[in-house]
């Protein structure tokens, strides 16, 4: 594959094929986890690792899977590297583990990674499909990282955890509230379309 | 009583969809019609009940017993899908009219995070096997319920003149922080 395709397949995922604001999947963790820029960060950082791993073992291995069995055999391998995920990440990053609770052993039912799998990894190269699972979870990483820091920003007055002057003594706590994890995803999608709009897309 | 308070507290207060953010695929996937959303809602309650059971027993018979706990996440997936397989073969033979009703909705169980998510809760809460699967009963029908109310306001909503913007996927996901906002009325019930 020539390097334009493979810088293509990288690309896509950030706005063209974004899995948040133009697939709208992974909605779980992407509503749950970002009550900041950082856990946003993390979850997506997390997402990425399992997607390019699972994405390289399926590519290596598609031709070893009977058709039959392919999607248990694809969530074995999914699920083998939340668990690998999950303990690395208990062992080094514990705050960071505590905070996304939950939605780690949840990345298994992510069903971007899924998708990837049968959409792309099952029918293309090693070096394709590495690069598809990289940018993808990037992208992913991208959106929620966006989401975090808004809902951040608006309902904590902070961005990173550092305070922004004035909204840090009035913050709209909403924002970091589950109702307005909604709210400002709807918000963002449509801003996002418009612009998507706009370029032509 | 006290399964009282884990039903009210599932339910309502800290509601699966619109407080803990399990399930929204579906949510947001088959709700634009009333009765998709109950069908869907029945199906849920029926595996996450089975589902719950299942891997509470797995857990506490077999991956602790072996010392095998971190294989948690592998061995929970593998359990709901291929139960999911077995409730649909089940049902078709036994209750056709069932399954006429839930078919179509078993397979996208699979991949429904609220499944999963439930059991790895009722084992990270340590519960017994009865509350356990009260809590799974007040869970799905605390998605049940989530999932009517939206699926009722989404039908209004196919009659009202939205900006071009927020049409499709934003507008739902405001009705959707507008409804959790309503839920969180009842924060401090339990």
């Amino acid at each position: 594959m020539s390097s334009v395709t493979l810088t293509r397949e990288f690309t896509k995922g950030f706005l063209r094929e974004n899995p948040v604001f133009v697939l709208l999947l992974g909605m779980c963790p992407t509503l749950g986890v970002t009550s900041s820029a950082i856990n946003g960060l993390g979850m997506g950082l997390a997402t990425t690792a399992v997607l390019l791993g699972s994405n390289i073992v399926i590519a290596v291995v598609k031709d070893l899977i009977p058709d039959k069995v392919r999607i248990p055999a694809f969530i074995v391998i999914i699920a083998s590297f939340v668990t690998i995920i999950d303990l690395t990440m208990a062992a080094f990053l514990p705050p960071l583990h505590e905070q996304l609770g939950l939605f780690i052993p949840l990345i298994v039912v992510n069903c971007i990674i899924l998708g990837r799998a049968e959409a792309f990894a099952s029918r293309n190269t090693l070096v394709a499909s590495a690069v598809d699972g990289l940018g993808m979870g990037l992208g992913f990483a991208f959106a929620l990282t966006l989401l975090g820091a808004i809902r951040e920003f608006l309902g904590a007055g902070a961005i990173f955890g550092l305070p922004v002057p004035f909204l840090f003594d009035n913050p709209i706590l909403i924002f970091i509230m589950p109702p307005g994890a909604f709210i400002a995803l709807g918000f963002l999608i449509a801003v996002v379309n418009t612009l998507r709009e706009k370029a032509g897309a | 009583m006290e399964y009282l308070i884990i039903i009210i507290s599932a339910v309502l207060v800290n509601n699966i969809v619109l407080s803990q953010f399990l399930g929204i695929c579906p949510f947001l996937g088959v709700s634009s019609r009333v009765s998709t959303a109950v069908g869907m809602g029945a199906a849920v309650i029926f595996v996450m009940t089975l589902a719950t059971i299942a891997t509470w027993l797995i857990q506490h018979l077999i991956l602790v017993p072996l010392g095998l706990a971190f294989l948690q996440t592998v061995a929970f997936i593998l359990v709901i899908a291929g139960l999911v397989q077995l409730v649909e073969i089940v049902l078709k033979k036994v209750s056709p009219a069932l399954y006429q009703a839930l078919g179509v909705f078993l397979p996208l169980i699979t991949t429904n995070c609220a499944i999963l998510g439930v059991a790895i809760l009722v084992v990270g809460r340590e519960y017994n096997l009865a509350q356990g699967v009260v809590f799974a009963i007040g869970s799905s029908l605390g998605f049940l319920l989530a999932l009517y109310i939206f699926a009722g306001i989404r039908e209004k909503m196919d009659l009202v003149d939205i900006p071009r913007a927020m049409r499709g996927a934003p507008i739902s996901l405001v009705t959707a922080g507008l409804l959790a906002l309503a839920f969180g009325g009842f924060a401090g019930l339990v």
